[in-house]
């Protein structure tokens, strides 16, 4: 309830109150290494098809550190740009965490094919990835990190992290700062959660959709519409929206600017 | 005045001594601003009201009304900056009443900064106010505290910093009209797009001798693109279990007073009883 | 430990349609994650307005039956109904007069104004600021996930029928993805001669 002129655990009270106390008294030091620079991404797969999407505004509590700092990154290509790379990482969290833990998955990559002389499949890259966060189980990368690619089928795949190394393979999933509200919108939208078919019976004997996969330009508006809705209502959300579409013919990025305020 | 209910202050310390943190309150995240200018004052703010990350309102209100001739701005805790401000209009309105004089700015400062001082800043209300009275066109800042600051130019909120950046690059003495308001709005763009408690539109009210004008949504920076996709849903996509029509003359039923055709009121016929 | 707010847990939400307004709540009542009713609707009439309460249960009943007695007195006092406008600065001036020791609830307002039949919504938070909106209103412990579903799916002008399906699938949606609301919801819809109540199916875990 404190004004917006209050630190964040500033309190009431007098000069006195914080004098110094007796030089022999234990003081307790701390050091928290992480922070917040908000910002949202989500993924969702298709029949042939994954899209990535995050925004790309990095903030620390009320102020804007830029206006462009991307979230995905392409893992395991050619070169400093990473050429002809299949599979999309996405990071949200701790921004510097989220930088090294692309690093170290691409480096993780690369040497693969450099070994096996075979680029690396989504799927392992996927366990590889788990193996990396839990790896630092008691000193975590502060990250919610989304990898998308193209499976050995040829299906959309998507895979999903808790900070620690807990993953599933999803349909779609949304992370970041706004997840919780996207998320319900990627429900009811992508996989037809609470729809019924119309007319196909009384209450309880109402039949539910059964959902089917989407076609991309469908998912392009529904990810659009997401990240400008969340844009709306939540602050750290803005700026720029990048967005990868992988399909079997490679990655293609689009860069669509969002709200400034 | 005075009229708060502390009934449930020492249930609600109970539960903050266990554990229970204390509930957020809207909290208008801010840039607010005013400008002295030859012949008068503006003042100005953003419309974003926040509870935490999320935006709760982002076309909200936040140049108050005092007197015709005064107006203020608000920052910090939002109820409490438009309770207190209309405390204050409420109370000057009865001074200007008994005294037979319009009402002075100084005078409203002052009553709002000894209602302040006296709730030792548990009153979160970050005031700019800004008018024009017999003695001239005035503008200050009052703090949650309680002290107050008379300037030419002032910015308060979470947005403060990026505001006064405009004024401390762009500030001139002896301003035109159109100049103040054009700095104090571009003062509050500033804030709109560099703080992340600020955002939506640009509230103006300048306010002269003669009159006030209040220009809402004088700048509209933000306006939502349309939307990719249609949303809205087959007649039936809800699965309904129940339902049950409630007519106007059910409702109505509650009290029966009736006006009748020749205008003469008759007594209630029957009162039914909330079940 | 939880805040007072989500300790019984609840969502409310109301929407601004053509000529007609809504409202709906979940009906959960539980204490932390032990859900004790899957019966507790969480919105109250006042004449033809309508009042979601969501927060601490204890506080729900006592501001209800507050303002029941308050707007019984009024109408008594006034000899017509309450409009939504006037229940709206009742209780924010209810609210406000607790400001130092608060209700802990997020009320919601929904009505059509009786002059000109005008949909009317507001929200406050649990000290009486007022969020006068044009489009929707959400409070509770599935708020945040009711502001997305709402920011994506609300658009103006939608019929009754329309908006029905709209705040429907908004609230159910929304309190899928919060632990703390859920288990079956009421939806009123509300137009110039009739109000629709109407009780959804959700799901019971």
């Amino acid at each position: 309830m404190a004004g917006m002129f209050a630190g964040p655990q500033e309190m009431m009270g007098y000069s006195f109150n914080t004098a110094p106390t007796s030089a022999s008294e234990p003081r307790q030091h701390s050091f928290y290494p992480y922070t917040d620079n908000g910002g949202s991404t989500l993924g969702i797969s298709g029949a042939d098809f994954t899209i990535m999407a995050g925004d790309t505004r990095s903030t620390s509590g009320y102020s804007i550190n830029s206006r462009h700092v991307p979230k995905l990154f392409l893992i395991g290509g050619e070169g400093p740009k990473n050429k002809g790379a299949r599979i999309v990482l996405s990071v949200v969290g701790f921004a510097a965490d989220g930088d090294a833990l692309k690093e170290k998955l691409d480096k993780e990559v690369k040497m693969y094919k450099y070994q096996h002389g075979k680029p690396m499949t989504v799927s392992a890259c996927a366990q590889r990835l788990s193996h990396i966060l839990y790896n630092k189980r008691f000193f975590p990368y502060y990250v919610h990190a989304i990898l998308g690619g193209i499976d050995e089928e040829g299906k959309g795949a998507l895979y999903s992290y808790d900070p620690v190394g807990s993953y599933e393979r999803e349909q779609c999933r949304a992370a970041g700062a706004a997840s919780s509200l996207i998320m319900p919108f990627l429900d009811n939208q992508v996989n037809f959660k609470n729809h019924h078919i119309p007319g196909s019976g009384e209450g309880h004997d109402l039949k539910p959709v059964v959902a089917t996969p989407l076609p991309k330009e469908t998912v392009i508006e529904l990810v659009r519409d997401a990240f400008t809705s969340a844009v709306e209502r939540h602050i750290e959300v803005g700026d720029g929206l990048q967005m990868m579409i992988l399909t079997k013919d490679g990655v293609e990025e689009q860069l669509l600017p969002l709200k400034k305020d | 005045m005075g009229g708060f209910d502390f009934s449930n202050h020492s249930r609600n310390a109970a539960l903050h001594a266990q554990g229970f943190p204390l509930p957020t309150a809207t909290s208008t995240g801010t840039t607010i601003v005013g400008c002295l200018f030859d012949g008068g004052v503006v003042i100005a703010a953003d419309t974003r009201a926040t509870s935490g990350p999320i935006v709760a309102d982002k076309n909200c209100e936040k140049l108050h009304f005092i007197t015709p001739q005064i107006w203020c701005a608000g920052a910090g805790t939002a109820a409490d900056t438009e309770f207190t401000t209309s405390l204050i209009s409420s109370n000057l309105e009865l001074h200007s009443l008994s005294t037979g004089r319009q009402p002075r700015v100084v005078t409203c400062m002052t009553m709002l900064k000894q209602h302040l001082f006296r709730y030792q800043g548990h009153i979160g209300a970050y005031l700019v106010v800004a008018g024009c009275d017999p003695t001239g066109a005035h503008l200050f800042t009052v703090h949650a505290h309680g002290s107050t600051d008379k300037l030419p130019y002032v910015t308060m909120g979470s947005g403060s910093l990026a505001a006064m950046s405009v004024f401390e690059t762009a500030w001139k003495g002896n301003m035109t009209r159109q100049g103040a308001v054009d700095l104090c709005s571009e003062a509050i763009k500033a804030g709109i797009f560099n703080d992340l408690g600020s955002g939506s539109n640009v509230d103006v009210c300048i306010i002269t001798p003669e009159k006030a004008t209040l220009l809402r949504n004088h700048i509209t920076p933000n306006e939502r693109e349309k939307k990719m996709r249609d949303y809205r849903f087959k007649k039936g996509t809800t699965a309904v279990l129940n339902q049950k029509i409630i007519t106007r003359a059910d409702i109505s039923k509650y009290v029966t007073v009736h006006e009748l055709d020749d205008g003469t009121p008759v007594a209630a016929e029957k009162m039914d009883v909330d079940t | 430990m939880s805040s007072p707010f989500s300790i019984n847990g609840g969502a409310a939400v109301a929407m601004v349609g053509k000529d007609c307004v809504a409202i709906a709540c979940d009906l959960r009542l539980g204490l932390q994650s032990l859900t004790v009713s899957n019966n507790y609707p969480k919105i109250f009439p006042y004449g033809d307005v309508y009042l979601g309460l969501t927060g601490l249960a204890t506080d729900i009943s006592t501001v209800s039956d507050l303002l029941r007695y308050k707007v019984n007195m009024y109408r008594l006092r006034e000899e017509r109904a309450i409009s939504p406008q006037t229940l709206a600065n009742l209780v924010s001036s209810s609210l406000y007069e607790r400001r130092f020791g608060p209700y802990f609830v997020s009320p919601v307002i929904a009505g059509l104004n009786h002059k000109d039949g005008k949909p009317f919504i507001c929200g406050f938070d649990s000290i009486g600021c007022i969020d006068f909106a044009k489009d929707f209103i959400v409070s509770g412990t599935a708020s945040d996930q009711l502001f997305g579903m709402c920011e994506g799916l609300w658009e103006p002008d939608l019929g009754p029928d329309e908006l029905f399906e709209t705040i429907s699938q908004a609230l159910l949606s929304a309190v899928d993805r919060d632990a703390l609301s859920g288990w079956g919801a009421h939806v009123y819809i509300i137009e110039k001669d009739k109000v629709t109540k109407r009780l959804l199916k959700g799901r019971q875990d």
